[in-house]
């Protein structure tokens, strides 16, 4: 009775499409070449670079005070805390006492670039995830935070805010205040979010179980920051390897459970709250004295190579810095950039979900790509 | 308008000034004696003879003899310096042995010494996020040289050791996908090595705003 073979109903052939390089829910310029199968992704080739600048080939050519500078434009959101960890590891290198005042001002500074990081990750995510009125509320707040680094030290977003050896100015008066202001203002507007979101059916629909990585996998494949701890892997270098005035603050260290999408979401948002509390302390414990440690006039370090990592708003920001003893600029500067590193498990997150996904996957990872290309 | 200044420089400047090639060509020459020699390597500075070597660097030296060519401390950083066709075995050994445990790879990256005998230093910062601590390990390997990869004792040295062959021209053995990542596929040279010009190779470097606009100029003239 069998006549023929029955017939798939559908065509049953993989489809290659093209993400990106300018699409509006990839964050900047990364391109993505998916392949599907229907509306799975069974594939996944991230394709990033056309936002490389050559940084680490332009600071080996450039004076240790100049690529402050050059820092800034990496994690173009998060400048503050680019500038502290190269700071920092020239000082190691350079063996630098920072006086203690500079080292909270520092300290203030990167928990409230961490705010504005991370309040600038929630209304893209939230956008992405079509629910744009979390945008207009975190940029709200995110302009509050950009007027006090203005009044700090005049620019709003490539901030040029730290030096080798200290800080370049002091906080201006009444500063002070208007950071306590803000963590009241931050710390009741913090509802608002969660009203729209942690609870709400269809962002949970679109976060729960979405993108799952195990605690051995996420180590493995060298996750950092927020989504890293999302998998339940207790790792903050501002715990294990405390740098600036972190040793004296008192915080605790947000951890996930199941590390899918939602996960990520409730560790960050509860970083809010962590960075709030570091910023209060850290304001008003503010020892009076210098801003500026000894510094040699010549920037010069002896020989020798060192890697120092710090902890970013979006995970471990490493540089590994070689000095040849002789010249002004360094012999060799490499950054490890924690969205690179993030970006790297993307693949292994999409494999098995809807097109639809990959965008809120993108969203959950963090990525500024001018971190990611240098 | 633009046209009026612009010729008027011109017809003494085109005579003079080079073509951009032979221009790029002869910058490197004046350059030269300016820049010192370059040092023949890293220091690698010897631990201090009263400090004893980390648990972790004494277990390797303990179970793999003779596989650690040279322990160094710097501002507190400890490195160990082990040959190339060993690599896979003591990373493997770091990772898995109860007072090491390295699991985690924070960065894989490399510096070129140009006139050492071996010129590159690859070097792979490790952390164990189970004990919190810290090493690096650096591997020496010559021009065209292939190291063995990490991938499959980090899967997080996939990118890294893309962007290593990508910018030095390290070739990694066993790496299941070696291309390019941030350079465009057909791109020549290695930008990250020490004698790839910063400007990029036949490019000009505008030291001298005036010099370079009138290369420029006679280079567009040349085309035209």
């Amino acid at each position: 009775m069998q006549t023929e073979a029955p017939r798939p109903m559908f065509d049953t052939d993989e489809l290659v499409i093209n993400m990106g390089p300018q699409h509006p829910s990839t964050h900047g310029v990364l391109r993505l070449i998916l392949r599907l199968d229907g509306e799975r992704v069974v594939d996944c080739d991230p394709v990033i670079g056309y936002l490389h600048r050559g940084i680490e080939k332009l600071s080996e050519n450039r004076d240790y005070t100049q690529i402050v500078l050059l820092t800034d434009r990496m994690d173009y959101v998060a400048a503050a805390t680019n500038n502290l960890g190269y700071v920092q590891t020239i000082e190691k290198l350079y063996s630098i006492e920072v006086p203690r005042r500079a080292r909270y001002i520092r300290t203030v500074l990167s928990e409230l670039q961490r705010v504005a990081s991370h309040l600038l990750w929630l209304g893209t995510h939230a956008a992405d995830l079509g629910a744009l009125t979390v945008l207009l509320f975190a940029l709200r707040e995110r302009e509050l935070l950009l007027d006090l680094f203005e009044e700090y030290c005049g620019a709003r977003l490539t901030y040029n805010a730290m030096r080798i050896g200290g800080q370049p100015v002091d906080v201006p008066s009444g500063w002070d205040r208007k950071v306590m202001a803000f963590c009241d203002v931050q710390e009741q507007k913090l509802p608002e979010y969660e009203q729209l979101l942690t609870s709400n059916r269809i962002f949970m629909e679109r976060t729960k179980n979405i993108g799952i990585i195990s605690a051995a996998d996420a180590i493995a494949v060298g996750l950092c920051g927020p989504p890293l701890r999302a998998s339940g892997v207790y790792r903050d270098v501002r715990k294990d390897e405390p740098y600036a005035a972190y040793d004296e603050m008192e915080f605790d260290v947000p951890l996930g459970v199941r590390g899918d999408t939602y996960d990520r979401y409730l560790v960050r948002l509860e970083e809010f709250r962590q960075s709030l509390r570091i910023i209060r302390q850290a304001m008003q414990g503010i020892p009076e004295g210098p801003i500026m440690g000894k510094v040699p006039r010549m920037i010069k370090p002896p020989a020798g190579e060192t890697y120092h990592a710090i902890e970013a708003p979006k995970g471990e920001l490493g540089y590994f810095i070689a000095s040849d003893g002789k010249s002004m600029s360094p012999y060799r500067f490499r950054v490890r950039p924690p969205s690179f590193c993030n970006l790297q498990a993307l693949p292994q997150l999409v494999k098995g979900h809807l097109v639809a996904d990959v965008v809120a996957l993108i969203g959950t990872i963090d990525i500024v790509l001018g971190e990611v290309d240098r | 308008m633009s046209e009026g200044p612009k010729q008027v420089p011109e017809p003494p400047a085109a005579p003079a000034s080079p073509t951009p090639v032979a221009a790029g060509a002869q910058k490197p020459a004046k350059a030269e004696p300016k820049a010192p020699p370059p040092p023949p390597g890293p220091p690698d500075q010897a631990p201090p003879a009263d400090m004893a070597v980390p648990e972790y660097i004494a277990a390797v030296q303990a179970d793999l003899p003779g596989v650690v060519e040279q322990v160094s401390f710097w501002v507190g950083d400890w490195t160990v310096i082990v040959p190339a066709g060993r690599l896979v075995e003591v990373a493997t050994f770091l990772r898995d042995r109860p007072g090491c445990l390295f699991d985690y790879l924070s960065d894989l990256t490399a510096v070129d010494w140009p006139t050492r005998d071996r010129r590159f230093d690859l070097v792979l910062c490790l952390y164990s996020t189970r004990l919190r601590q810290r090493v690096r390990m650096k591997v020496r390997a010559a021009e065209g040289d292939a190291v063995p990869s990490v991938t499959g004792v980090w899967p997080a040295a996939n990118w890294l050791e893309r962007e290593v062959f990508d910018m030095f021209g390290i070739p990694f053995s066993g790496h299941p996908d070696l291309r390019r990542l941030l350079m465009p596929a057909d791109w020549q040279g290695h930008p990250q090595r020490k004698d790839y010009p910063l400007e990029g190779p036949g490019e000009l470097l505008m030291e001298d705003p005036q010099d370079w606009l009138k290369a420029r100029q006679a280079a567009e003239a040349d085309i035209e």
